[in-house]
């Protein structure tokens, strides 16, 4: 018997922080898709705040962290277009003129996906076992979808969970405003760009918002939960996994 | 520029713009007219894709030997009879401009619309020195008459409602019938057309710009969609092209490629109306056409940009679909900007326009969602380059002292994986406990930003690494 696959889970800051369901709902999704996960304990942060920060120095401590860190998995897999974008596209430009750093940084780009885009795209996982009873719309994470090409795989997972329609948004691609540092640093303009996205959120009807990445998913159920809506947001994760039992992002605890 | 806020205000302008629904009821506009029209255009066109590749690849290879393009155009518009003149900066180009219009002891100038002329900020300076500059573009037209500067570049009065319109050409067209019905655009596009006609026939020199300059004949191109261009360049004794050096192609089949691009992009047509070619003045048995023709070409920073990072965005063909692709632009306008040049494109051309001391904000205020880059023609790099600002600003300590407190702050910690554990675990902790069964905060210190305007979800209780740990796994 051929051994499993050994999969590093790069867990993200915001889900170990916020929201370690969707670090279980990944983890459990890998297992049954036939690997093994690892979950290396020192890892904190891809970087990214830095590195859209402008300080390139910063980004490039923690991105020698992270390759240190997973490069010895077969695959690296990451609940976050976003985080997975900042390894596997901007990496490697942090070591410009330096080749063992550079080959060691391509490397790892190379292994490393987004949670869904492995599971269909590098696994072939078929239609998972599992239910949810309602209509979900779903939101097109910028760096998932425009740096990784993240667009069909999430969707081709969800059409085979029973009991689930998706609904699209008018325009599921658009940004919802959070942008990292942008929605505190820029918060009104971030208001305005998430109140529209909420909008077009409600004009499916909706009652379940799923999306890959958690910075995207706090910013939206934040604004929705203020305006009172209650449409449940969750990472796609939780769905295909079946961990939804507990509370949605930001709802009451029952 | 008269009354532009300028960009080192942005983030007060743009609170401004967010408070004024005409404003933000004018802009919602471009979503079903210029982004709908892109997309429809872009599905009808299998390959449009491949287009782009050529595009960018025929303005490198442009770029790359930009000086001898330039000068192969030189030499064909001098053997036009035309004249060439180099503009270094801003005040260089206003005067060579002037000069021109003093020699033709010109008193009025028609211009077709010209980006470069608000770059140069040629209006106020022409006024300044006894010649009237009358814009013919419609839109161009209509901010003129309202002092304001273009807010979109290609649609300057985009953030223009057609009732404010007709209340200015209430005020300005003191001498038609003050009972005239102006309730519908097309009364309003009649009236101004009637207005400058009699402009066209009194301009004494005609000024407009060049979306194309051509080395293989030293032709200038511009593509209108009113023609008013045609009439500001033909009518006159006189025409003046305004152009920066990037706009040099090498030959007519580019100008065709990079066509079929432009008016896609920009408003979803095919192509714009009217496309018109100038190769020298009149020659003896044209029916039509100025007896001078003259081309004014501005450096203005460009130069120094080839080499550099920023060389990518000397490509840009000004077709603004990064503006109406932007979540930040569609949110408040081209105004807030306080710059020449809004959105995207305007965001990476700024800093090396006037300085990043005063326009660092464009840089940052971006989410870098890079829909700008997904529909860019020339498939220029856009959120790369802003990065590539605030790099610059964080290299010069130009980064506002908080943000560089939170960074380094956060860098110590991510640096420390055990303190970042014990941190990470007491706040998430502390987090849930103060949102209780509510499961959000409504309001917390220091992340006032957040909850201004949103909840901010809590934490579930413990960090995924310490539940993960405490199930004994590895």
């Amino acid at each position: 018997m051929t051994p499993k696959p050994r999969v590093g889970l790069f867990v993200t800051c915001l889900v170990d922080f916020f929201r370690p369901t969707v670090g279980f709902s990944a983890v459990k999704l890998i297992e049954d898709a036939g690997c093994e996960v690892f979950v290396p304990a020192a890892q904190t942060c891809c970087g990214q705040p830095a590195y859209n920060s402008g300080d390139r120095a910063g980004a490039r401590a923690l991105a020698e962290q992270v390759i240190a860190l997973f490069e010895g998995f077969d695959h690296v897999v990451i609940p976050s277009g976003s985080c997975a974008g900042m390894i596997k596209v901007h990496y490697p430009s942090l070591f410009a003129g330096e080749p063992g750093w550079t080959l060691r940084a391509e490397r790892l780009a190379a292994k490393t996906h987004e949670l869904t885009a492995f599971l269909t795209d590098v696994l072939g996982v078929g239609p998972l076992p599992t239910a949810w009873e309602g209509t979900a719309t779903y939101h097109d994470s910028c760096s998932g979808l425009r740096e990784l090409g993240v667009k069909d795989q999430p969707r081709k997972l969800l059409a085979a969970v029973d009991g689930l329609t998706v609904k699209e948004m008018r325009d599921p691609e658009s940004c919802c405003g959070f942008g990292g540092t942008f929605c505190v640093k820029y918060d009104e303009i971030s208001n305005a760009i998430v109140d529209r996205k909420a909008a077009d959120v409600r004009s499916t009807g909706a009652n379940l918002l799923l999306g890959g990445d958690l910075g995207c998913l706090l910013n939206i159920a934040g604004k929705l939960k203020r305006e009172g809506s209650t449409v449940e947001v969750r990472h796609v994760a939780e769905v295909l996994a079946g961990m939804t039992a507990g509370p949605a992002i930001g709802g009451a605890k029952r | 520029m008269s009354g532009a806020p300028a960009s080192a205000t942005f983030p007060k302008n743009a609170r401004a713009a967010l408070a004024n629904p005409p404003l933000l009821k004018a802009i919602a506009h471009i979503e079903e007219t210029l982004v709908s029209g892109r997309r429809r255009a872009v599905d009808a066109l299998p390959e449009f894709e491949a287009l782009r590749d050529a595009g960018r690849d025929l303005k490198a290879h442009t770029l790359a030997h930009l000086d001898l393009y330039l000068e192969a155009f030189e030499q064909k518009v001098v053997e036009a009879g035309g004249h060439v003149h180099w503009a270094a900066d801003a005040a260089e180009a206003n005067s060579i401009v002037l000069d021109i219009c003093q020699a033709a002891g010109a008193r009025t100038v028609t211009k077709g619309k010209s980006m470069i002329t608000e770059e140069v900020g040629l209006n106020a300076f022409l006024e300044g020195n006894g010649v009237r500059p009358v814009e013919t573009d419609l839109g161009e037209y209509i901010i003129q008459l309202r002092g304001e500067t273009p807010s979109h570049i290609i649609a300057p009065a985009v953030h223009v409602n057609k009732e404010q319109v007709a209340a200015d050409f209430r005020r300005v067209h003191t001498d038609l019938d003050p009972r005239r019905n102006l309730d519908e655009p097309v009364s309003l596009l009649a009236e101004a057309r009637g207005v400058l006609r009699e402009r066209f026939l009194a301009a004494d020199v005609g000024i407009t710009g060049a979306n194309f300059l051509v080395a293989e004949t030293g032709s200038t191109v511009i593509v209108t969609n009113e023609g008013n261009g045609d009439l500001s360049q033909i009518l006159p004794k006189t025409h003046i092209v305004l152009a920066s050096i990037e706009k040099v192609v090498p030959t007519l089949e580019d100008v065709a490629t990079i066509m079929r691009l432009l008016a896609r992009s920009a408003t979803g047509q095919e192509m714009s109306v009217y496309t018109t070619f100038s190769t020298g003045p009149r020659r003896p048995g044209d029916p039509d056409g100025p007896e001078a023709f003259h081309v004014v070409l501005l450096d203005n920073g460009r130069s120094a940009m080839l080499g550099t990072e920023f060389e990518d965005m000397l490509r840009c063909i000004r077709c603004g679909a990064c503006l109406n692709h932007c979540p930040v632009y569609r949110s408040i306008g081209g105004h807030a900007y306080g710059s020449v040049y809004p959105g995207p494109m305007g965001s990476v051309l700024t800093p090396s326009l006037q300085g990043l001391e005063t326009s660092a904000h464009l840089a940052n205020a971006s989410t870098l969602c890079g829909r700008c880059e997904s529909v860019c023609p020339m498939r220029i790099p856009l959120p790369k380059m802003l990065r590539h600002w605030r790099e610059k600003e964080f290299e010069r300590h130009l980064t506002p002292r908080k943000a560089r407190f939170g960074l380094a702050a956060w860098r110590f910690l991510a640096d420390r994986p055990r303190l970042y554990g014990l941190t990470t675990r007491l706040a998430a902790w502390g987090l849930s406990r103060l949102a209780g069964k509510s499961g959000a905060l409504t309001s917390l210190p220091l992340a006032g930003g957040w909850t201004r305007w949103r909840d901010l979800p809590a934490p579930e209780g413990g960090t995924f690494r310490t539940e993960w740990a405490k199930r004994g796994r590895h």
